[in-house]
């Protein structure tokens, strides 16, 4: 333990010592002197299980809390779900004609359900960004799980985000909400390109921006946004959200507005990884 | 040396609430910054060499998990802390509104550092836009959590103070 007398390690001279260090270690990541990987590695293998178990004790305590409440509603749940049931096998006939016709209009479209030809790998969220400024989160699969930078990643079909660092078996992903992510995103129904770019000032309200849609064709609300053909990162026709409202932009030349999510961001728990990069040919 | 481990559990404890039990309110920017209230309460009550040192580990761990360049967290916290720790002398009494008026400028001051950075490194954000959705929430949640969190703090410190006999001259066992 050090003495209270002054000597060459008072508070100032502590300081500046831990100052050269934090800039020592700024530039050394920085300019990727020492890689950071391996150190974020050395960190989560500490800290990971940790977090994933206060998730799972925290589903767990909430499934607990549904037992007891189910209990009594169970048997008449069986009732209705059997009745249920035989509504619902009539409407799936009439649903598998309706594929039918779905995947004459997705062909159509050159769609044709490209993201479900690639590889999922489903994932849990554990933890997210500590400050408010990012929006991004770390799920519990990495390397190992053959997960790599820039993958997509989905949940519920639509677009979550994008792999942005990934660990032995961990990963960052950053969401469309984070206002540092842009998406090319096209129309459905027209193919008019735009940008998807996550907004503060949109955030809290779970909307998304898009902007510099430079179009002809009268664009109506309601219309779907999927990742477009062009995008460098983001594999076409993944869904992104749906147009909720339309303005024009001061040059009168470009529309923007806001986009509602396909993905509810607040519910989200688990993700799909898709294991495809954008070369593999669809 | 029992001071030491009781940090490092803190340090740690708080990371992990403030990465996972806010998942239950994903994404809205009331996200409190416990590290920050971490480093004030101890850095009040320790002096300027604890606000160092609780500084540039909070900081460096949740630059290690989500930071763009490791050690920025870390430098910004441990000023904080020292900035705090000066203060030591002129507080000591367990009244919270010092600590709290001083929990919102070091969250103000901590976020307009980060915005500075992010509009020199390239994201033009508009300040108004930043300042309501970001900076207030998170300092109005600061400043409540510091109301609540500070009382634990305090009392986990008289413990250990009273535990150190090296630190006779500190005015909290005058008490």
């Amino acid at each position: 333990m050090n003495k209270k007398k002054p000597s060459l390690m008072n508070n100032r001279n502590l300081l500046i010592m831990m100052t050269i260090i934090c800039i020592a270690i700024i530039a050394v990541t920085v300019t990727e002197i020492v890689p950071v990987s391996p150190v974020r590695n050395a960190a989560s293998a500490v800290i990971v299980p940790f977090q994933r178990g206060i998730n799972e004790l925290g589903s767990a305590i909430s499934s607990i809390g549904n037992n007891f409440r189910d209990a009594g509603e169970l048997s008449e749940k069986v009732e209705e779900l059997e009745k249920e049931m035989a509504v619902l096998k009539e409407e799936n006939l009439i649903l598998r004609e309706d594929e039918k016709e779905l995947e004459r209009l997705r062909a159509l479209y050159e769609l044709d359900g490209i993201y479900s030809q690639y590889e999922k790998v489903a994932a849990d969220i554990i933890s997210r960004d500590t400050g408010n400024w990012y929006s991004t989160f770390i799920i519990d699969r990495g390397s190992l799980d053959g997960i790599e930078p820039d993958m997509n990643v989905i949940a519920d079909g639509g677009l979550v985000g994008l792999v942005t660092e990934v660990g032995s078996d961990w990963a960052t992903v950053r969401t469309i909400v984070d206002d540092t992510s842009s998406v090319s995103a096209m129309t459905l129904n027209t193919s008019d390109t735009c940008i998807v770019s996550g907004d503060l000032s949109m955030k809290d309200k779970g909307y998304l921006r898009f902007s510099q849609m430079n179009t002809e064709n009268d664009i109506m609300i309601g219309e779907q946004l999927v990742t477009s053909n062009i995008s460098d990162k983001f594999l076409p026709g993944i869904l992104i959200g749906t147009i909720m409202e339309i303005s024009e932009d001061s040059n009168h030349l470009t529309k923007d507005g806001m986009v509602l999510p396909g993905v509810d961001f607040g519910h989200i728990q688990e993700v799909f990884v898709l294991t495809g990069t954008k070369n593999i040919p669809a | 040396m029992r001071r030491r481990i009781v940090m490092v559990l803190l340090i740690l404890g708080c990371f992990l609430l403030q990465s996972t039990v806010w998942n239950l309110f994903p994404f809205s920017n009331f996200k409190p910054n416990l590290m920050l209230i971490l480093v004030i309460s101890f850095a009040f009550v320790h002096g300027k060499k604890s606000g160092i040192f609780l500084g540039f580990f909070s900081g460096l761990l949740i630059d290690l998990f989500y930071g763009n360049i490791i050690g920025f967290t870390a430098l910004i916290y441990m000023y904080i802390g020292y900035a705090v720790g000066s203060l030591y002398k002129v507080f000591f009494d367990d009244d919270v509104r010092l600590p709290m008026l001083i929990s919102a400028a070091a969250d103000i001051v901590y976020n307009l550092i980060f915005y500075l950075i992010r509009y020199a490194s390239g994201y033009r954000l508009d300040f108004g836009a930043c300042f309501t959705h970001i900076i207030m929430p998170e300092m109005i949640s600061t400043v409540i959590f510091m109301l609540i969190l500070f009382r634990l703090f305090y009392f986990i410190n008289k413990k250990l103070l009273e535990h150190e006999v090296e630190e006779k001259e500190s005015p909290w066992l005058l008490k």
